[in-house]
């Protein structure tokens, strides 16, 4: 079991002047001082206006910011919350600030939370993510009622998105963990979530924290560990979700987080997901998933060349990765003169070869993480041709086939993971 | 003067007689031990070939890129060339042992050079299989890493890195063998140094072009660029 060991001196002693709560409000940072204040004010308008009876904390988990956000957060004045919306507190709502590593670790910040969620006994916490800047103060109750009045144990986000936002999401988390785990969770790699205490104090007491490699996507092991649990989960509507300035070289680490969370799982969870089919839904309050359909430039060019470029650059590396079917197919999509399609099945064949990979350790697994990065870009080539001038509903039946095949294909990936060689 | 040579060959066929007859059990004892030493290094071998086989040696003479250069000498796997390479070395210090006992002056000193020379030649294969190993897990992560930020040539960066580190390995090797020190780090220096040259000479002048774009993309903020190009993935 775990314990608090880790947690500093100063850190404790300020927990322990808060005492026991019912709400808490975890906030990693790591160098969010231009954001940081708004977000914090809205947290609190949140819990003011919805919670105002409830003992309430709100613990930040710093990374080593250089730019000072731990002391912006703690001197921001709630009086500026009660005069702006004329909300009042009948309880005194803590902040507290604490700096768990010099170098920012989202899984480390979220055992700092859960730490202190344990210690201060809170019923209900949710964790909000520095860079969300377009929350509001309802995100709180969304989030929170669920986990506090309803019995349920995580709450998983959705948000109103661009059709082109979250490939990654729509393309490969939500369809491989629905097929494998049975369950339709659309964000299972959440920015944002509420959960119970009772689930908390478990994922603390039973995470094994001490492995690196476990602690990275810590986010996505949250929502499979409340799943192969068997814990409560719904999906609680926020509202539209700002998508991440995000960079050409940023696509390696998200797979890392991401994809290799999720392919590390697979392993201790095979008694669990082999024997599963089908889905099913969770329940889901405020609106649906919702699509927003402007225009948004996108370099398809360049995305091509690098599927292509990737495809021919690295067949040795996919010559150990992949069959020779499904690598002879890429390199003929990869050698077409005219607009190429990376089909769904093709994509799902690909997926399951490197999570099966992946768990036979055929090459570094970093390195089997890195190869599915061109191929990926291939993916979203395609996914951004196919829905160009779609509507939304286009766009949903395309990722609804998707998940379908994802489902269809389950035996293939069971076969592969059976087989010793 | 019959008598004498009658009485002469009788002597000499004597003296081969008795030498034999001293030689002989020593022969025994050479046949003895090389046949025992066959029969330990043949055990040997199938328990080194199982060991490796269960640690999947294989797989990591392939990620190694020794595979491939055995499959292009059409030799056997890595597995088989290593426990075949172990029968005979064992086998071969048994023999010598053997031949250690006939008392051939002259060959004991070569025997026990070469039973001094084996923990050498030991050290310098585990160097040189680690030395693949290191050098090809870091040309495929500079192949992925080049790939993946669209650098120029992944291949000929890939290559260079393995190159470099494999010269430098190689020149280990040879000094831990003890085999032409001289001639090693006189090698190593040209060799390290031209691939430097060559590298400096098509960075800076064949590759002109190659190295401003490259400089470019990497220090030059091109900002319209990167918002048409990356989709936010989650």
């Amino acid at each position: 079991m775990e314990d608090g060991n880790f947690l500093t001196d100063d850190f404790l002693r300020q927990l322990i002047n808060v005492g026991e709560v019912d709400i808490l409000v975890g906030l990693p940072t790591h160098n969010n001082a231009k954001t940081v204040d708004s977000i914090v004010q809205t947290i609190r308008t949140g819990i003011l206006s919805t919670f105002p009876r409830e003992r309430a904390v709100i613990i930040n988990a710093d990374g080593g910011s250089h730019d000072g956000t731990p002391e912006l957060i703690t001197s921001l004045s709630i009086d500026d919350v009660r005069r702006a919306s004329s909300v009042y507190a009948l309880r005194t709502l803590h902040v507290i600030s604490t700096k768990y590593a010099s170098t920012p670790h989202s899984g480390v910040a979220l055992r700092t939370i859960l730490a202190a969620a344990e210690l201060l006994r809170a019923k209900a916490c949710v964790v909000i993510s520095p860079e969300s800047e377009n929350i509001t103060p309802e995100w709180i109750p969304d989030l929170i009622r669920p986990a506090y009045h309803d019995g349920f144990d995580l709450v998983c986000p959705t948000y109103r998105r661009h059709k082109f936002d979250g490939i990654l999401m729509t393309n490969l988390l939500f369809p491989m963990v629905r097929a494998l785990y049975g369950v339709r969770i659309r964000e299972a790699y959440m920015s944002e979530f509420g959960f119970s205490g009772r689930f908390g104090s478990q994922f603390f007491g039973h995470n094994r924290w001490n492995e690196a490699a476990g602690e990275d996507g810590i986010e996505l092991r949250f929502t499979l560990a409340a799943v192969t649990g068997g814990f409560r989960i719904c999906q609680s509507f926020l509202g539209e979700k700002n998508p991440v300035e995000r960079r050409a070289a940023d696509l390696v680490p998200t797979l890392r987080q991401s994809v290799g969370a999720l392919f590390s799982a697979l392993e201790p969870d095979f008694q669990m997901w082999s024997g599963v089919s089908g889905s099913h839904e969770v329940p889901t309050t405020g609106s649906d998933q919702q699509l927003i359909l402007d225009p948004l430039r996108v370099n398809r060019k360049r995305l091509r060349d690098m599927f292509v470029r990737g495809v021919s650059e690295l067949e040795s590396v996919f010559q150990s990765i992949l069959s020779p079917s499904t690598l002879g197919e890429l390199k003929r999509i990869a050698g077409l003169e005219e607009e190429f399609r990376y089909p769904a099945e093709l994509w799902v064949k690909t997926v399951y070869e490197f999570a099966a990979a992946y768990r036979k350790s055929v090459i570094n697994r970093d390195h089997i993480i890195q190869a599915l990065a061109p191929l990926f870009r291939g993916r979203v080539y395609t996914f951004v041709v196919e829905n160009r001038n779609g509507s939304a509903n286009d766009v949903a039946n395309n990722i609804e086939a998707l998940c379908l095949e994802f489902e269809r294909l389950k035996p293939y990936l069971l076969e592969m993971w059976k087989s010793k060689e | 003067m019959r008598e004498m040579i009658v009485s002469e060959l009788t002597q000499a066929v004597q003296d081969l007689a008795r030498g034999f007859a001293h030689y002989l059990p020593r022969l025994i004892v050479m046949l003895i031990l090389a046949f025992v030493g066959w029969l330990i290094a043949y055990v040997v071998k199938v328990i080194l070939r199982s060991i490796l086989r269960l640690i999947k040696f294989d797989r990591l003479s392939e990620s190694a890129g020794a595979s491939q250069l055995l499959a292009k000498a059409a030799l056997p796997s890595a597995t088989e060339v290593l426990s075949r390479f172990v029968f005979w070395v064992t086998w071969l210090g048994f023999i010598l042992l053997g031949v250690s006992v006939l008392g051939i002056l002259g060959l004991q000193e070569q025997i026990s050079r070469f039973f001094l020379f084996l923990p050498r030649l030991f050290v310098a294969i585990l160097i040189l299989l680690f030395g693949m190993l290191a050098a090809g897990f870091s040309a495929r992560a500079a192949l992925l890493a080049a790939v993946n930020a669209n650098v120029p040539s992944p291949r000929l960066l890939s290559l260079a890195v393995r190159s470099m580190i494999m010269v430098f390995v190689l020149s280990v090797v040879f000094e831990e063998l003890g085999l032409a020190e001289q001639t090693m780090v006189v090698a190593f220096g040209i060799a390290f140094g031209a691939l430097m040259l060559g590298l400096a000479i098509a960075f800076g002048i064949g590759g002109r072009d190659l190295a401003r774009r490259f400089l470019e993309a990497k220090f030059v903020h091109n900002k319209k660029d990167q918002d048409e190009d990356e989709l936010s993935p989650l």
